[in-house]
């Protein structure tokens, strides 16, 4: 067991109810929606584990889990050994906390506007009653900015400025950990692989273990070592970048794949997948995916597919092979 | 007549006058989109692009405004028209797809009360002929028991659902030109690829001329005949997209191209553009793009860069790299 991340049977259930005296005078049952269903997977120290999947596919609650930002429902997460939800020893639970840090989506919402950068950088190791002299003008030179930037306020940088100092600040409190949630979604393209570059860089400097959250496979596809593929919270097909790539076993992933745009494919005619997402309240009976599923027998509505080893892959889906 | 392009934008600038002097986020911009075609325009955030459809319809916010340049609907100059005239040009013969699709729907009218509103108001029909139209629109773009979802409010459709909604009220009054702002950009890749295929569908069927504004390479590629690229709001490049995505001429698009991952699939690192786009009130002297760009010469730095329509490639560039590539073999 050489994972440094160790997520097991994992769910999360939200209540969507509505308020309790609508409930009464409307006669509405209790409804929940269930974000995150059974999923298990383990990420290997000094790697980048990516989830991809669409909106609601629960990819964003798994990251926040992950980092203790939200309880489990059923479950566990166990970082390098050690469960924060469960862990009754604090001093544990400070030196794992310590040892992950996040990565936001939007660069202009994580960052306090009233804080100058070197109080936000400075922030993880301020809190916790580190030294910080200088520890914010040496991340900022790490990171492609320059040690003046220090006195500035968040308003004074772009897009593709800011997120390197959301990264600068995930790097304070010397991570092992970053989970990134769609980290380049906001930024432009040439910014995009700037800060892709950087991360890469940064991955082999620190030696940092990523847990990368995106739905942009080409991305992805850049950044990975593995990769879970996750439809309406539950983790459909699992597998080393090369292999899932190469030979996608799911049909979900396979009509991903299929509707991404290509920049090589000039005029070409698609047929355009099927459908839509379901209701996550209301999810399909058996395999989540069976209504928009090419192949799917009547097993498949009514049975929910185990997940099975086919090779370097893991699969859930009954007539994959 | 076949020739006349369905717009014809030339010279296009739109200054904005601030404190600091006058910026200009569209700069001597100019082409034309013939029926039945698609021209991408792509493009960073602050490019322009999205200021160019705006001019183009109409929508400018104030205090930006035309200075200078044409736009030509089928022949007609639009954009000194009266307010007035402008509002029965829009929806009869301009159609206009936003980037949010929950923003661009009156959220407390039925989709049908808006669709046989805006085909009422430009159309000679009775009530009971605009509800069948209305519902043939939606039947077209795709959403399933039309007859049923027409009562429906915006609310209850999904984002997918809903863009395909603004779609059917772009078109529902059968305009030659539609321009799409990011019609995509919210949505997950398989609604993405249903939408981009409806675009094409109704493109090809109808004869309409559509801008595609768009930052999504792939969707370019995919969609569009041909592409601008624009860069601190002038045109870089111009050009039938597949040319200008293989053999880029402007070193800015070749850049962009470059940088997207799919481009540089297996590379370790991806290829970066250094530095970001300059802002509109600093503006380099010279070509926009020479601060960054790897071939800049004293040229460059001195003169700004040729106009498109006067050199002799696709790109807007004192030394095209298609040019450099010839005199070096």
């Amino acid at each position: 067991m050489s994972a440094l991340i160790s997520v097991r049977n994992l769910t999360r259930v939200f209540d969507v109810s509505k308020p309790w005296l609508n409930r009464v005078i409307e006669r509405l049952p209790k409804s929940f929606l269930t974000a995150v269903s059974d999923v298990t997977f383990q990420i290997e120290e000094n790697s980048v584990y990516a989830l991809v999947g669409e909106s609601g596919s629960g990819k964003s609650t798994i990251g926040k889990i992950v980092v203790g930002l939200v309880p489990p429902s059923d479950g566990a997460v166990e970082i390098n050994g050690t469960d924060l939800a469960t862990e009754k020893d604090d001093a544990k639970i400070e030196a794992v906390r310590a040892d992950i840090q996040m990565i936001f989506q939007d660069p202009y919402a994580s960052l306090n506007p009233r804080w100058r950068v070197r109080d936000i950088i400075a922030e993880p190791v301020a809190a916790k009653g580190g030294d910080t002299s200088g520890l914010a003008e040496r991340l900022l030179e790490q990171v492609g900015l320059s040690a003046a930037d220090a006195s500035k306020y968040p308003h004074e940088f772009s897009g593709g400025q800011r997120q390197r100092i959301c990264i600068a600040r995930a790097l304070a409190s010397e991570p092992k950990i970053i989970v990134c949630d769609e980290p380049t979604s906001a930024l432009d393209v040439s910014v995009q692989s700037q800060v892709l570059n950087l991360m890469s860089d940064l991955r082999e400097e620190f030696g940092l273990t990523y847990l990368f959250i995106s739905h942009d496979l080409t991305v992805v596809q850049h950044m990975a070592d593995r990769i879970g593929v996750l439809y309406l919270g539950r983790l459909v097909e699992e597998a080393p970048r090369d292999a899932l790539f190469e030979t996608p076993k799911h049909p979900y992933t396979q009509m991903l794949f299929d509707a991404a745009p290509r920049m090589d494919a000039f005029g070409r005619e698609v047929d355009p997948p099927k459908g839509e997402i379901p209701d996550a309240i209301n999810p399909p009976t058996g395999c989540a995916f069976h209504p928009r599923c090419p192949i799917a027998t009547d097993r498949c509505s009514a049975e929910r597919p185990e997940m099975r080893q086919l090779g370097d892959t893991r699969v859930a889906c009954h007539l994959a092979e | 007549m076949t020739n006349t392009p369905i717009l014809s934008v030339r010279d296009l600038v739109v200054e904005i006058p601030t404190r600091h002097g006058i910026l200009r986020p569209v700069d001597q911009v100019s082409y034309d989109i013939h029926a039945g075609e698609i021209l991408g325009v792509v493009g960073e955030s602050g490019a322009g692009k999205s200021m160019t459809g705006n001019a183009v319809i109409g929508l400018l916010d104030p205090p930006a405004r035309i200075t200078s340049g044409e736009v030509l609907l089928q022949g007609e100059l639009i954009h000194n028209v009266s307010r007035d005239k402008l509002r029965r040009l829009r929806g009869r013969h301009m159609g206009m797809i936003f980037q949010d699709p929950l923003t661009s729907l009156n959220p407390l009218l039925t989709v049908g009360e808006q669709l046989t509103e805006t085909i009422s108001e430009h159309l000679d029909v009775s009530q009971a002929d605009a509800q069948k139209r209305a519902i043939a629109a939606l039947e077209e773009v795709g959403i399933p028991a039309a007859a049923q979802r027409i009562d429906s409010y915006p609310h209850e459709f999904s984002g997918g659902m809903r863009q395909r909604v603004v779609i059917a009220l772009a078109l529902c009054a059968e305009p030659e030109l539609v321009i799409a702002d990011e019609p995509t950009t919210a949505l997950d890749v398989s609604v993405q690829a249903q939408i981009v295929a409806l675009l094409k569908r109704l493109c090809r069927e109808r004869g309409v001329a559509v801008m595609l504004v768009t930052h999504d390479m792939g969707v370019i590629a995919e969609a569009a005949d041909r592409v601008a690229v624009m860069y601190a709001g002038r045109l870089a490049e111009l050009g039938p997209v597949r040319e200008v995505i293989t053999a880029a001429e402007h070193p800015y698009t070749s850049g962009l191209m470059a940088s997207t991952p799919l481009a540089s699939r297996g590379q370790k690192r991806l290829r970066q553009i250094p530095g970001s786009m300059p802002r509109l009130g600093a503006l380099p002297t010279g070509c926009a793009f020479n601060p960054r760009c790897e071939f800049a010469q004293d040229r460059c730095r001195q003169d700004p860069s040729p106009r498109l329509d006067t050199c002799d490639g696709r790109a807007a560039c004192w030394f095209p790299l298609t040019a450099k590539k010839e005199s070096v073999a």
